[in-house]
């Protein structure tokens, strides 16, 4: 009786996988036979981290694209069209995200958004690369993302409208020296990306160039919660300021033991810093004498940030954080490069992209270079009493 | 006499279903009947046949419950990698590096712990294939967290074909041979078989190198195809995702390794477009299959020619 | 000196969790051989539950410790009653493989209700003081952590002694069977044992809220990992071992960290749990048993 039971219950557990199976082929044909229908439509790739370890950022960033694409649609469109945003999730993997572009692909997308770190579009650009459409990376900032390292050559497909991790820390170590006037420095990052090991590593360089000294270089793992051990160590050592690149999960926490601890002096840091969760993590009192590079303030006064960050909170219900601003700008700059192109193809639109001037964005006003990065300033927020002022 | 003819016929049959196997799909793919997203997943297929079919030999088989595959695959993987992207020698020889670096770190890694049983024995290789993460998360010359980025695409077709063909038929012939019957002896009763004058430890070993050395395999078939390799994507949940594949088919059977494989492939593919609850339903998919069938899809039985006939009999 | 006497406390902490987190994982494997890889993410779940009593029904600390345990005492009941109880007699890596299932259904459930974001313990909740002992900077939170630990330790220690329960638990864990014929209800005794270990998991959850502040969906696995890890360094089945080892990998985990470098922390970690059991594989307070024939 109980083996019979057991069975017919297998059985089941098969006909559910291939119902699934099945059901899943069949939006896959009811979505083409959408897209046909609606020729008027032009589809943008939005593959983006919503699960595993950086989702905040994919969804935050998925969420200023969207905006960016309903306010233009709004407006009547590209080229007469509206745009129709396909949102998929590659889970923070590359071979995911690789396998998402293919799929994106097939659905005739004319360009993609994202993904957000370094690692995730290195899977996705061979895919885009091979099938010529083009990718727009929100915030991957590693030098590789748009150029191949091991030949020198410009990846002709691969955007982004984020800075380089070597122009910020370059910007943070002379704001350290000229304008803090700190000739001891410790480095306390994380390892387990290659974002904050580049950003230790070129402030290391471009700080030492200058004349000061690294007294002491200490390490955490993303996932991390505590860091007293490394900073008691570092406190042994009594460095002039502390230079923590990482990503504000951590980073929140670290400042937070490190007052704790007694740690008193200037503590600096790269975008990754930029969220709400740092001040309701490490509170007001703890930030104050922080400082990190940014891609705009949601504090700035001037007016087309202060009616993004109304648009997006009105729409959200919170703040927009960078990752957010950057997934607009991209969605915008796809626009323009669109409307330049005069043609949704996505030959044309990579053409487009190649040639954009003095673009206007939320992140600063931006042209792209030969190199495929935009040309922008890198601004430095200071943490005052749990306020962001720029610097 | 009779049996002889029948087990040629048997294998004739064989080879040329494999060979249309190959020539379909090598059709499809040069003729580009099959896009680059079915092609994605058709090689994420070969190689979770080959990761749970080797992790089989070690778990099913011989009855060692191993949580490190995924260490395995990644000294595969980086090793294949630093051959032919850094040393600039050809795909075979990045391939049989991979081989020989798993195999290598399947015995240092088998002879001591493999003394231990049961759940022992399955942290001290969860413990080890972190171990083999950290240590490659701190090698700056394979680029530390970050991993390789921009390895050439080698895995093609054939090279995906064979090695998904030679890892089962290795395996297969290895189960049927004199050494398999030692092994599933030492999974029956390792006391009973020591008194036989079965080397336990030996055997226990052995397996436990070829498991490691066609994860190797998997591991540069996947580093070559999916163009970047990190640390992170070699972590226990890796190995987890591994053993799920085989307990799903059925611990010592191969084709029920391959046919969960194949149905967990399909599966992660049709639920992409619901991201947010796909894993919900995955997770209550395995807690049910194990509930109302815990031996798994399989049992310890093979899927053969003769249940199709069976099936056909019953009908009539 | 100072650096090291401010390492320990740092470790202490740390061990508490370790220690209470495993103690759960060591109660359930002691009465029915399960490793139980959902209990990191039962801890999750008790963060969340003393998360939302703090922020939305402004409750205190205590008290939201204490409905934590309660919520996660009744969701590890629940969790045995569906998905373990019927595979009690099935292969133990069945019961491995639904484990799994069951940690990846808390994890994403999780996520799909409350987002991938993290979520911020409010600063008011827990003020902060830190005493200063002799150049020692420990705070009132290291205390409150430790403390806490050792409370719900002593309490555990006397149920298992002291208790009728703790006698039945006990003679579960030796001989089901027998304790069947003594009139030894094994269902709820099973039941008992997932309460218990369960709540001592919410009140980790809850601890590591207070003490690091943010809590998110995947915030189990790690320490979940490492609690494991900590339950076979002391001898997994053992009570005493597994507070022994839970502290033992805190300290160790700091100290490397301190003196080492954080990179191989990870590694030297379960480098010494291989070693240990190498040399003595049942663990630092685990008796060596023989086979039967």
């Amino acid at each position: 009786m109980k083996g019979k039971m057991s069975k017919k219950l297998a059985i089941l557990m098969v006909m559910v996988f291939v119902f699934s199976i099945i059901a899943g082929c069949g939006t896959k044909t009811t979505d083409k036979s959408d897209q046909k229908a609606a020729a008027d439509k032009i589809p943008v790739g939005i593959n983006v981290e919503l699960s595993g370890d950086v989702a905040s950022y994919g969804s935050n960033c998925a969420n200023g694209a969207e905006l960016a694409i309903e306010e233009i649609n709004k407006a009547g469109g590209v080229l007469g069209k509206q745009l129709e945003p396909l949102k998929r999730d590659c889970q923070s993997k590359a071979d995911e995200a690789m396998n998402l572009s293919a799929a994106l692909v097939g659905e005739k997308i004319v360009a993609q958004i994202g993904p957000l770190t370094t690692g995730n579009v290195a899977g996705s650009t061979p895919v885009m690369m091979s099938k010529k459409v083009p990718l727009i990376a929100p915030a991957a900032t590693a030098v590789n993302v748009t150029v191949d390292e091991k030949t020198g050559k410009v990846n002709d497909y691969i955007f982004r409208v984020c800075y380089l991790d070597s122009d910020q820390a370059n910007r943070m170590a002379e704001f350290a020296k000229n304008d803090l006037k700190v000739k001891t420095v410790a480095i306390f990052g994380s390892t387990s990306d290659e974002y904050a090991k580049g950003l230790a590593k070129y402030f290391k360089e471009s700080f030492e160039k200058n004349g000061g000294t690294i007294v002491a270089e200490e390490g955490y793992v993303n996932g991390d919660k505590d860091f007293k051990a490394a900073l008691t160590k570092i406190k042994g050592k009594n460095p002039e300021f502390i230079y923590v690149p990482g990503y504000y999960t951590e980073v929140s926490v670290l400042i937070k033991q490190a007052r704790d601890l007694g740690i008193t002096t200037p503590i600096g840091g790269g975008d990754g810093w930029d969220s709400p969760d740092m001040i309701k993590v490490a509170g007001a009192a703890a930030l104050n004498n922080t400082y990190f590079t940014n891609h705009y303030s949601v504090e700035d006064p001037d007016p087309t940030i202060q009616a993004f960050v109304k648009a997006y909170t009105a729409k959200y219900n919170k703040a927009p954080d960078s990752f957010a601003a950057l997934g607009y700008d991209a969605a915008k700059l796809l626009a323009q490069a669109i409307k330049d192109a005069g043609a949704a193809d996505p030959v044309k639109i990579k053409d487009a992209l190649a040639k954009i001037k003095d673009f206007q964005g939320i992140t600063g006003k931006m042209s792209i270079n030969e190199q495929h990065n935009p040309v922008k300033k890198i601004v430095i927020i200071e943490y005052k009493d749990g306020k962001l002022v720029s610097r | 006499m009779q049996e002889m003819k029948k087990s040629w016929g048997k294998f004739i049959i064989e080879v040329l279903v494999l060979t249309g196997l190959f020539m379909l799909v090598q059709y499809a793919v040069s003729n580009e009947l099959l896009n680059s997203y079915y092609q994605i997943n058709l090689s994420s297929l070969c190689i979770n046949i080959m990761l749970a079919v080797s992790l089989n030999l070690i778990n099913g088989f011989t009855g060692q419950l191993s949580l490190g595959h995924a260490g395995f695959m990644a000294v595969g993987a980086y090793a294949s990698v630093v051959m032919t992207n850094m040393m600039g020698q050809p795909f075979i020889v990045g391939i049989i590096a991979a081989c020989l670096a798993a195999a290598l770190a399947g015995f240092i890694i088998g002879v001591p712990t493999l003394r231990l049983k049961g759940d022992y024995l399955a942290i001290a290789t969860l413990g080890f294939g972190e171990i083999i993460r950290v240590v490659l998360q701190n090698i700056d010359y394979v680029g530390g967290p970050a991993g390789i980025v921009g390895i050439t695409q080698l895995t093609t077709w054939p090279w995906l074909f064979g090695a998904t063909v030679l890892t089962v038929l290795v395996i297969v012939n290895l189960i049927n041979s004199s050494y398999g019957r030692a092994i599933i002896s030492v999974r029956e009763d390792e006391i009973a078989s020591e008194l036989m004058g079965i080397n336990i430890t030996r055997y226990k070993v052995l397996a436990f190198v070829i498991g490691a050395m066609f994860a190797g395999l998997a591991g540069a078939m996947y580093a070559h195809y999916f163009y970047i390799i990190k640390p992170g994507t070699f972590n226990f949940m890796k190995s987890f995702d591994i053993l799920v594949i085989v307990v799903l088919g059925g611990l010592g059977s191969t084709t029920g390794a391959i046919i969960a494989a194949a149905l967990i492939t399909v599966l992660t593919a049709a639920l992409q477009k619901w991201a947010a609850i796909r894993m919900i339903l995955y997770s209550l998919a395995l807690i049910l299959i194990m509930i109302y069938r815990p031996l798994g899809l399989m049992g310890n039985k093979e899927l053969t020619t003769k249940m199709f006939g069976k099936i056909w009999g019953e009908k009539k | 000196m100072l650096e090291f006497l401010q390492q320990i406390v740092n470790g202490l902490s740390l061990g508490a969790i370790y220690a209470l987190l495993a103690l759960g994982y060591t109660m359930v494997y002691g009465i029915i051989m399960l490793i139980n890889f959902a209990h990191g993410d039962i801890m999750m779940v008790g963060a969340y539950v003393g998360f939302f009593s703090v922020t939305m029904f402004g409750t205190n600390v205590l008290v939201a410790l204490l409905v934590a345990m309660f919520a996660c005492a009744l969701l590890g009941v629940l969790i045995e009653k569906v998905a373990y109880k019927p595979l009690r007699h099935s292969s133990r890596i069945a019961a491995l493989i639904t484990a799994i299932g069951v940690s990846l259904f808390l994890e994403y459930i999780m996520i799909y209700i409350f987002t991938p974001n993290q979520r911020v313990f409010p600063a008011e909740t827990f003020p902060l003081y830190n005493y200063h002992l002799a150049g020692l900077v420990i705070s009132n939170k290291d205390l409150f952590v430790f403390g806490s630990a050792i409370i719900l330790m002593i309490i555990l220690q006397y149920i298992i002694k002291m208790t009728k329960t703790g006698k039945a638990m006990r003679a579960v864990s030796i001989d089901q069977e027998a304790a069947v014929l003594m009139g030894i209800s094994v269902d709820r005794t099973i039941s008992i044992t997932f309460a218990i270990g369960s709540a001592l998991a919410a009140a980790a959850g809850v601890l590591i809220g207070i003490y690091y502040n943010t809590i998110n969906p995947l915030m189990g696995i790690i320490p979940g990992i490492k609690a494991f890890v900590a339950a076979v360094l002391g001898g997994i089945g053992i009570i005493p071992g597994a507070m022994v080892g839970g502290f033992l990998l805190g300290m160790l985990e700091t100290l490397v960290s301190g003196y080492g470098s954080s990179l191989y922390r990870d590694a030297v970690a379960y480098g010494v749990l291989i070693l240990i059991l190498l040399i003595k594989p049942s663990g630092l307070f685990g008796k060596n048993t023989g086979d039967k024939v």
